[in-house]
């Protein structure tokens, strides 16, 4: 038996079982994501040219390969919440619900995992 | 118990159009909209890691009309995501609730986004003319 008063088990839970934390990391990715996403969008606007040798140089440079993997790994990350909050919204049967929020888990880890990987190849030269 | 048809959220069928709820829509359509981004930034990450060719392949593809429709269509999704969420930011500190300021940052959002993508694309044609 727990000691646990019913008030002090449920504080903070709501009806989804987690509480804020869902809501406070999209918020925290959110703002991560203002400095990152103007910062590449400035960058790729201040190359003299998006050919092949140039991105490539401008990526193998340690500083934006760095904040590049950050850039995708916080994007996919704020995206997978995003995304999971229309499911739960419009997505009403338990068993499709709990299918469509894995795939979704899963297709971001593979995409995000996917673009990191490609620009660590051209950071690292492979 | 039988089973009773229950109220679901969002309750979007008796909802009166407004430019507070069309733009909360509009801010999760292009959110939905820049995680089909994602793939895209993703596969020009990779294809750029591929060599020369894969990636002329991907620049060709971004090139192409449907490509450009892409890119101009994240770009304002971006901006207007961006925003938004901003405003939605200063609601979460608690500031902007009162009517004025909240129809107006609403204005300033979404008017503010189309400009700026017509800035941005403005410059992008103008320095591939010079």
């Amino acid at each position: 038996m727990s000691l646990r008063s019913p008030l002090g088990r449920v504080l903070g839970l709501g009806s989804a079982k987690d509480g804020t934390a869902h809501w406070w990391a999209q918020r925290v990715s959110a703002i991560a994501l203002i400095p990152l996403t103007l910062w590449f969008m400035f960058s790729l606007w201040a190359l003299p040219a998006l050919d092949y040798a140039t991105v490539r140089a401008w990526l193998s440079f340690p500083l934006s390969g760095f904040l590049a993997v950050l850039l995708v790994a916080v994007s996919a990350y704020h995206s997978s919440l995003g995304t999971a909050e229309v499911i739960e919204d419009y997505v009403h049967s338990a068993g499709m619900k709990s299918l469509c929020l894995l795939s979704l888990q899963f297709v971001h880890v593979l995409v995000g995992g996917a673009g990191i990987f490609a620009i660590m190849r051209v950071a690292f030269g492979s | 118990m039988p089973a009773r048809a229950r109220p679901t959220s969002p309750h979007l069928g008796i909802y009166q159009w407004q430019i507070g709820n069309s733009l909360s829509i509009l801010h999760r359509l292009t959110g939905l909209a820049l995680s089909l981004g994602l793939p895209a930034l993703c596969y020009w990450l990779v294809s750029l890691a591929g060599g020369e060719e894969s990636y002329a392949q991907a620049a060709k593809l971004f090139a192409s009309p449907v490509g450009l429709f892409g890119l101009v269509g994240w770009t304002f999704a971006f901006l207007y995501h961006l925003l938004n969420g901003v405003r939605h930011l200063f609601w979460d500190a608690g500031y902007g609730f009162e009517r004025t300021p909240r129809r107006a940052s609403g204005w300033f959002a979404v008017l503010g986004s189309i400009a700026l993508t017509l800035c941005v694309w403005g410059l992008i044609w103008a320095g591939h003319r010079a």
